[in-house]
């Protein structure tokens, strides 16, 4: 085994409170983090589709960019339209490299005086170096460790959030705003990866665990942890890095192209601009899918699909089972030709052939506030 | 008189009349989290000591359930088809996974009784 030692495992401002709440924690991207708590990972799930659910995802980095020219310096390394971003909007974005694949996929919000990125933990490193090499002189960046990250996420967030600021109710999707929460200088986003709506909430790492405790204590939330944020982004139909996403795969094959803006695709002056635009010409060639297993095994990560003749045509990059839909649930990768709702697959599951259709994402409809 | 054995993948065997009911136990369901899928064995299978005999999914991951013994399945509980989660709620009882033969009693011997169980989940910490 090469794994990190246990001693070396990061723990977020959150730990304490996690342990004392009974989760149980993993190692993930280098932290211990919970994977879920007592009520079990279907219980959080369905809190966060019918109620509210509290995430600590402050293992991700939260990465400051500021001075003249970040903008565009980040439009160098990824084909988000960063200088057309208007101030208190958020966008979701990736770098990506020479072959078009995608480095990570995050976050940026314009925060009027700076850029605001939330990026994977695992990736938050190499993505901090990545940016670093690429500013000009007088732009800085830096990976704001004292701060923490929380994700509120489920139908009954906003009216939670907004006793403590009333002003979260004027927000829409993917808007971020610099708030004051319960006296705290938060930055609040109206975003998540749940499929819900919600926000996201970046605060002062020494206060987070109060300020969490504080939310938990709103009777219609619950503490959910890593294994339901996995279920529900999956139903949501949402890429999770480093399986449906990596650097040998494109934004076109992942079906991301809508993240790519007009200016950007004319323009081009992104790593892999010329390959990435060819396959918004001529299509790529092998797309991203849902998938319905049929029966009730869940088929998951790594299953290689086959077509009616036996034919290997793509691969599951994420499985399991969707607590929402009581049934097993997919997503992967197959020729492009094969990539229509309705087309029948096969998967062998421990020796036996099982079936799948394709079918149409998200698996459960988005719930964000857009007006 | 039901004679309770245990294994060290966590599966228990109730032995009654020269046939035994496997399961998983309370600490093996803790551990897996909410059960969502169960593939038991055919009835009529033939099981070797250390075999795997049935598939236990949790929404994280699969799990094997291993034959603790040797012997012929004679029966599988067809309720964790419809009902999971009953592995969850009563794992040494209602959740029981399948029964089966001893072709060879002596088997017995290498397992857990109860008390070398609970000491042995303690000293997993």
């Amino acid at each position: 085994m090469n794994g990190t030692p246990e001693d070396d495992l990061r723990r977020t401002p959150l730990y304490e409170l996690h342990r004392a709440l009974g989760a149980r924690l993993v190692p993930f991207a280098g932290y211990e983090m919970p994977v879920q708590y007592p009520a079990g990972i279907l219980k959080e799930h369905l809190q966060c589709r019918e109620q509210a659910a509290l995430f600590d995802v402050s293992h991700m980095g939260q990465v400051r960019l500021e001075g003249p020219g970040a903008a565009a310096a980040l439009e160098g390394l990824a084909p988000l339209d960063a200088q057309g971003l208007p101030e208190g909007r958020t966008r979701y974005s990736f770098f990506t490299n020479a072959a078009g694949g995608i480095l990570d996929d995050f976050m940026t919000s314009n925060a009027g005086d700076h850029l605001f990125l939330v990026v994977n933990a695992a990736c938050k490193a190499a993505d901090v170096a990545r940016l670093e090499a690429a500013l000009p002189a007088g732009t800085r960046c830096a990976l704001l460790e004292d701060r923490a990250l929380l994700a509120l996420q489920g139908p009954r967030a906003a009216a939670v959030l907004a006793r403590l600021a009333p002003e979260v109710a004027g927000l829409r999707f993917m808007d971020s705003r610099e708030l004051e929460l319960a006296g705290l200088p938060a930055r609040v986003s109206r975003s998540g990866y749940t499929g819900e709506d919600g926000f996201e909430i970046s605060l002062p790492a020494d206060s987070a665990a109060a300020f969490a405790e504080r939310l938990l204590g709103e009777p219609e939330v619950a503490p959910a942890g890593l294994g339901a944020r996995d279920s529900l982004r999956l139903e949501a139909g949402l890429c999770l890095y480093g399986h449906d996403l990596d650097e040998t795969t494109t934004p076109i094959e992942a079906g991301l192209a809508w993240a790519i803006g007009k200016r950007r695709r004319a323009e081009g002056g992104f790593p892999g601009a010329e390959i990435i635009r060819r396959q918004l010409a001529e299509g790529p060639a092998r797309k991203r899918i849902g998938l319905l297993p049929e029966g009730r095994a869940p088929l998951r990560e790594g299953l290689e699909l086959a077509d009616g003749t036996g034919h290997k045509v793509g691969r599951i990059t994420s499985g399991g089972f969707a607590p929402s839909l009581g049934r097993p649930v997919a997503m992967g990768y197959v020729e492009a030709a094969l990539a229509d709702p309705g087309v029948a697959l096969t998967a062998e599951l421990r020796g036996k052939p099982t079936a799948l259709t394709v079918a149409a994402m998200p698996f459960v409809k988005h719930g964000y506030k857009r007006s | 008189m039901a004679d309770l054995y245990f294994t060290d993948e966590h599966e228990w065997l109730k032995v009654e009349g020269g046939e035994a009911t496997v399961g998983i136990t309370q600490y093996a369901q803790e551990q897996l989290g909410d059960v969502v899928f169960v593939e038991l064995p055919e009835v009529g299978s033939s099981l070797a000591k250390g075999d795997q005999a049935a598939v236990v999914e949790s929404v994280k991951a699969a799990s094997e359930v291993y034959a603790g013994v040797s012997g012929e399945v004679t029966a599988v509980n067809e309720a964790l088809v419809d009902e999971p989660a009953k592995v969850n709620a009563e794992p040494e009882s209602g959740g029981w996974f399948f029964k089966m033969t001893l072709s060879d009693p002596g088997e017995l011997s290498g397992l857990m009784d109860e008390a070398a169980y609970k000491a042995f989940v303690e000293g997993l910490g």
